[in-house]
């Protein structure tokens, strides 16, 4: 993985409640990785010991965040507020789940 | 002769098949083992882009397949598979494997498939346990490809056959050709994994989770799959044949009912005619649509254009989608709905801020008429799109009459810009309001002077009539359909819309449930559209009543207190003119 070049660079850190009734299984996985894949900075997401990369589905997947799950997003990068900013609204929003 | 065994799973698609066991062994892709120079690293990585590529359009064929011939709403399983090939991330890691490693590319990328794959085998929940079975099905297809052998499948069945397995990946269940599968029995799988959820949408009975069923079976043995039980009958005693086979006698003469009245109207015992239409998401599912034998389509979800990709849909690729429907199912009426995004409805790329409550938020006409801009683009292409078919246009979260007003107004100036451009459209066709408010029920009198129609969206109405989400375990069985208080807005809208003549559907969950879209009948529904696989139920039921009944009825029931009631109430009355509606577990 490259570390950013821009001397802009920022980081940023939150943690987020999953609150979908499923968790983040297969669907929500695709809306976040595609979601993360949007933006330049890194992002990692953490769930207790295990860190994946945010862009990854197949990491993402693996971290079987059910509801109620606490995880931590690190990015960093130009945009890591707005990268963060914009997963928060993903996953509050229940990843548009009725 | 063997001896007759039972095995007992879960049911996960009902019906009943008896047949000839085939016993689907997945190839296992043996995975060749060399070693590589460093020169040689990059022309591998090349061979395993190009399989990603292959593996692409293939998953994607068969969802486009799914999509046309299940639905977009099973379509959408194969997303994740295409996500997983997409993974750059993925991609990346082979790539420095096979650096470090120095082996060959089918070796490097099974080894980090599996590792997710074991990552995956440890965890505690199914839901997630169960994408092992799609990760493994894109796990082959690459290594097929890599492999450069002729894409797998089991699309050559023999002849009919139980196919038996030790599992069935997602891709293979949707490629089988439908009509030479009786019926599905695994050792692996749970209610929510994607075949079994292919295999109910498919129609074909299938029971999984039968632990070592596929040790047990040969090709040849006849067997007998029960999927409401859940049962897996192997080398069955003649007495056992005999009692399914009656039972499959009485679910084929059902099912042939249904399908012979394919092309006729909904129209009650006594000449009362309701429409039957159905909902969709995508032009990708008109076929669906006539193959069910819906009149028309009673919702076509326009978000489903925005949702999912990186920009708004421009004016053209719009009319290109609208006019694909419109042409495809001419001259039957289309309500295309203008677009309900917001709210819950996550649109990254529309600005929308964080709402507390956004089912309460800004969300579907009332985002339009603020950001008329994107509206306008939609009606454009709309009216554009009007001259190739059978156009209604419905708005969506109506809560009064003001919003019809300026909808009506903007659709207007629309309007006069085509004529100033001289772009075709149709000049008459007719506009309808949806009532999915408490408010717009309330006040449909009110509204109806304004509109052509009133299709009444269940789910957010019942929603937000009794002020429960559905998806909130704790209150979920609060969420109930025959509440009186449903009832009567449902009742008042119907009264509305026929004493200023204009007719009224309805196109929520609730139209799909056969006891309820009999009492819908009777409150005087001119309208029912419901997914496309549930329209020949629903036609059955229609068919099978007395509209002069009905009303009675519906009269008499609605005025009792508790929803259990009237739902018991017209379960009873359903089971009592069409019996084979519950024996087929469709109620």
């Amino acid at each position: 993985m490259s570390t950013p070049k821009t001397s802009k660079s920022t980081q940023a850190v939150r943690e987020i409640r999953i609150v979908n009734e499923l968790g983040m299984h297969a669907r929500p996985a695709s809306l976040l990785a595609k979601l993360a894949g949007k933006y330049r900075a890194d992002i990692y997401v953490r769930k207790g010991a295990d860190q994946v990369n945010a862009k990854s589905i197949m990491g993402i997947i693996t971290l079987a965040a059910g509801k109620d799950t606490v995880l931590q997003f690190t990015a960093s990068g130009p945009d890591a507020e707005k990268a963060l900013n914009a997963i928060a609204e993903l996953i509050n929003g229940k990843f548009g789940e009725k | 002769m063997a001896a007759e065994q039972s095995y007992y799973g879960l049911g996960v698609s009902p019906g009943v098949a008896i047949g000839t066991a085939y016993l689907f062994k997945q190839e296992t892709t043996a995975v060749p083992e060399r070693t590589i120079t460093a020169e040689q690293v990059e022309p591998e990585y090349a061979r395993f882009l190009e399989a990603l590529q292959a593996s692409r359009e293939q998953v994607m064929s068969v969802r486009k397949r799914v999509a046309g011939e299940v639905g977009e709403e099973q379509a959408k399983i194969f997303d994740f598979q295409i996500h997983i090939i997409n993974d750059k991330h993925l991609a990346g890691e082979v790539k420095e494997r096979l650096a470090a490693r120095l082996q060959n590319v089918e070796v490097v990328f099974t080894e980090s498939i599996e590792r997710y794959i074991q990552l995956l085998s440890d965890i505690d929940d199914e839901l997630f346990r169960e994408r092992r079975t799609d990760i493994r099905d894109v796990r082959d297809r690459i290594l097929t490809n890599l492999a450069e052998r002729r894409p797998r499948g089991i699309e050559e069945l023999p002849f009919a056959s139980v196919v038996v397995a030790h599992d069935i990946a997602p891709s293979d269940a949707a490629m089988m050709e439908h009509g030479k599968v009786l019926a599905f029995a695994t050792d692996l799988g749970g209610r929510t994994s994607h075949t079994a959820i292919m295999a109910a949408s498919l129609g074909i009975p299938a029971v999984v989770s039968l632990h070592d069923l596929s040790l047990k079976v040969q090709s040849g043995d006849s067997v007998i799959v029960d999927g409401h039980r859940g049962i897996v009958v192997v080398n069955p005693t003649e007495e056992m044949l005999q009692r399914y086979n009656r039972e499959l006698f009485r679910i084929k003469e059902f099912e042939d009912e249904l399908a012979e009245i394919r092309e006729e109207p909904a129209v009650t015992t006594d000449g009362h005619r309701v429409v039957l239409s159905a909902n969709i998401e995508l032009p990708d599912e008109i076929p669906n649509v006539r193959a069910h034998g819906a009149e028309g389509v009673g919702l076509y979800r326009t978000e489903f254009l925005y949702m999912s990709r990186e920009s708004l849909p421009s004016e053209d690729e719009q009319y290109e989608a609208y006019k694909a429907i419109l042409e495809g199912l001419a001259p039957d009426p289309v309500i295309i709905r203008t677009f309900d995004l917001g709210g819950d409805k996550f649109v990254s790329h529309l600005d929308i801020p964080f709402e507390l409550n956004p089912f309460l938020g800004w969300r579907a006409i009332r985002f339009c008429l603020e950001r008329v801009d994107l509206f306008k683009v939609q009606l454009r292409a709309i009216l554009r799109a009007s001259v190739h078919g059978n156009l209604k246009l419905m708005y969506p979260m109506i809560s009064s009459v003001d919003e019809v007003v300026s909808a009506n107004a903007i659709l207007d100036e629309t309007k006069e810009e085509l004529l100033r451009d001289n772009v075709p459209f149709n000049e008459s066709f007719e506009i309808g309001a949806m009532i999915e408010v408490p408010s717009a029920a309330m006040t449909a009198d009110i509204i109806a002077g304004e509109v052509d129609f009133f299709s009444i969206g269940t789910n957010d109405l019942i929603q937000y009539t009794l002020a429960v989400e559905r998806t909130n375990d704790k209150i979920a069985h609060l969420y109930k359909p025959c509440h009186p208080g449903v009832l009567r807005l449902v009742k008042m809208t119907i009264d509305a819309a026929h004493e200023h003549d204009i007719w009224v559907g309805m196109c929520g969950e609730m139209a799909a449930d056969p006891a309820v879209a009999m009492l819908l009948v009777g409150m005087g529904i001119d309208e029912l559209s419901v997914s496309a696989i549930a329209v020949p139920k629903i036609k059955k039921v229609i068919r099978s009543i007395s509209y002069a009944e009905v009303v009675d009825f519906a009269r008499d029931v609605i005025r009792y207190n508790r929803a259990e009631r009237i739902r018991e109430m017209a379960d009873e009355r359903l089971r009592s003119v069409l019996p084979e509606l519950s024996e087929h577990g469709a109620s």
